[in-house]
């Protein structure tokens, strides 16, 4: 990741003064950020080499066993799976239709702002209510199948959470309504940073509506398109919430829809097995890790600036 | 963007693809608030339909509970303590980061960017036993402080650029008056900086009102539940009674609805704006 904020060279030297300025002004937000998030994740490396049920210091060291034991359990591999679909599903359902969608809201139009508003809404709900809703809506007497029935399309009604078959596409829609909000908004703020000028000399050359937007508009859209993938990359990777609260934590490994995390939190926590819970979490930690710098390397490297990280 | 020339109203055909997204967009949402008006018997025989006659008794129900009030109350002060921590730090923070140069800032801005890789998920198990081990297990506390640490990267990151577009004559016109860095801080940046500190605020807030994970680990006693962890034992607890959930549910979402609608520009601009750099 590119993290280098600019320079800014103040002529003052840096006196004692400076250094308790900084010091105090920083201190508490590192102090904060060293105990609670860097402080846990090395912990998580060092209870993960115990078999541990998470009360008083840890002495059953077992080395490597717990890994072991989650690369080869089948319950894993198939989360490690389900994950990797989630990522497929999230680029390739919300991708085009977040574009089409701020193509659309990009015309002239009047109410534009409050569409976009409105198109917002789910991206601030909290995930248990998305969750209760959508569980309710898409149980097999629920308003879903009550309203295939009502429009005479009876044979598409479908057991939507436990069939095997389809629960997990369930799953990528949900997750396209509750998430594709942010694309369209980011995609939007992208677009109408493209100097105008570029597609009025288009037109004027006799370029076509769509010949624009695909040899100008999209070109161009294409850094801030790299940095939501990653962004959605990582969150479908990481996914918990809205798989725990839909498929419960014995129903979602069933249905096909269960996660890395969901496996962690039930096989971890839930099992009281913390040593265990903790070499999950290194072990998605690491996965995580390594996508995101593997995307940063190939994909993030030939954008200009590291956008992600404010460099400007 | 194409406002200036033509005709202003657009195409006919734009204006339906917008409906159509709009309704898709808000249908849960609407299924949601329409249902708690809604009997269990209606929505046993119509699962789709219109409330028929309309019902407010559900909200009224959920309205008189305890339990949803103090609910209401510990998602109320997780969040508005959340918010404080997460803008008093992160603003002193991203001070240092925009107006001082000092030999480790780049490590520190990297530390703080990084961290927005790394949404709570990972960190879970091992911070639920940091929390135990302090014995903040069903307390307040034990949610507030680490959704304060988790809540700087995207803080940091927002406020970074904002301080440091606040032009530098200001700085030196405060010096030459004789004030000092510090001074220039207090009177000067934070109230410069009030339209980026309202932004991150929010974002902090809605964050923190819709935590799920990090109270599900933390929060085992009723008595200090947050509405999230509510709405799931409530639904449980009434998974016969589906219009009193729907009730609960609908009113729970309330608060978050109203902070967006009314900074939903800020909360657009805050994000996109962290994420374009």
């Amino acid at each position: 990741m590119r993290t280098s904020p600019p320079l800014r060279p103040r002529r003052r030297g840096i006196g004692w003064a400076q250094r308790l300025e900084i010091t105090a002004l920083s201190g508490p937000a590192i102090l904060m950020f060293l105990a609670f998030v860097i402080f846990p994740v090395v912990m998580a490396a060092y209870y993960g080499f115990y078999r541990w049920k998470g009360f008083g210091v840890p002495t059953n060291f077992v080395g490597l066993d717990n890994y072991v034991t989650i690369l080869q359990d089948k319950p894993f591999r198939e989360a490690l799976l389900h994950n990797g679909l989630i990522v497929v599903l999230s680029l390739v359902l919300q991708g085009p239709i977040a574009i089409g969608f701020a193509l659309l809201l990009n015309q002239r139009m009047r109410g534009q702002s409050v569409i976009r508003v409105l198109i917002f809404v789910p991206y601030v709900i909290a995930e248990v209510i998305v969750g209760t809703a959508f569980s309710l809506m898409l149980q097999t007497s629920g308003a879903v199948n009550g309203v295939l029935q009502s429009i005479g399309l009876g044979s598409l009604q479908q057991d939507w959470l436990s069939n095997r078959a389809i629960a997990i596409w369930t799953l990528g829609l949900i997750l396209t309504w509750k998430y594709v909000g942010f694309a369209v908004i980011l995609f939007l703020a992208g677009m109408q940073n493209i100097p105008e000028e570029l597609s009025d000399a288009a037109a004027m050359d006799g370029a076509s509506y769509w010949q624009t937007q695909r040899w100008i508009t999209l070109p161009l859209l294409m850094p801030t398109i790299r940095i939501w993938a990653f962004l959605s990359i990582i969150g479908a990777l990481q996914l918990f919430d809205l798989v725990y609260i839909i498929w419960g934590q014995y129903v979602s490994s069933t249905a096909g829809t269960s996660t890395m995390a969901t496996y962690m939190v039930t096989e971890g926590r839930n099992a009281g097995n913390y040593g265990y819970g903790n070499a999950v979490a290194v072990v998605l930690f690491i996965i995580s890790m390594t996508v995101a710098l593997a995307y940063q390397r190939f994909v993030l490297r030939r954008d200009t600036e590291g956008a992600l990280t404010g460099g400007r | 963007m194409a406002t200036r020339t033509g005709n202003r109203w657009g195409s006919p055909i734009v204006y339906l693809a917008a409906l159509l997204l709009i309704g898709v967009m808000l249908g849960p949402v609407v299924y949601i608030i329409v249902g708690g008006f809604r009997t269990n018997s209606q929505i046993t025989v119509d699962p789709a339909g219109w409330p028929d006659p309309w019902q407010i008794g559900n909200y009224l129900d959920v309205l008189r509970s305890d339990t949803f009030w103090r609910q209401v109350g510990n998602s109320t002060i997780v969040a508005v303590a959340t918010t404080a921590g997460v803008v008093a730090l992160g603003v002193m923070a991203s001070f240092v980061l925009a107006q001082y140069t000092f030999r480790g800032r780049g490590a520190m801005y990297a530390l703080f960017a990084a961290g927005l890789m790394f949404p709570a998920t990972v960190a879970i198990t091992p911070l639920y036993i940091l929390i135990k081990d302090l014995g903040l297990v069903n307390t307040l506390p034990g949610i507030i402080l680490p959704q304060i640490a988790f809540g700087l990267p995207t803080t940091v990151i927002i406020l970074v650029p904002f301080l440091r577009a606040i032009p530098k004559d200001i700085e030196e016109a405060t010096a030459i008056d004789g004030c000092s860095r510090l001074g220039f801080f207090w009177r000067m940046v934070l109230p410069l900086s009030v339209p980026g500190l309202i932004t991150v605020a929010i974002l902090a807030f809605i964050g923190s009102w819709n935590s799920y994970l990090l109270p599900l680990f933390v929060l085992n006693n009723q008595e200090s539940f947050t509405l999230p962890l509510g709405v799931q034992a409530f639904s449980s607890q009434y998974s016969v009674d589906t219009a009193k959930v729907l009730a609960f549910t609908s009113l729970s979402m309330i608060p978050a609805l109203v902070f967006f609608s009314l900074f939903e520009r800020r909360i657009v601009g805050g994000l996109t704006g962290a994420v374009k750099g």
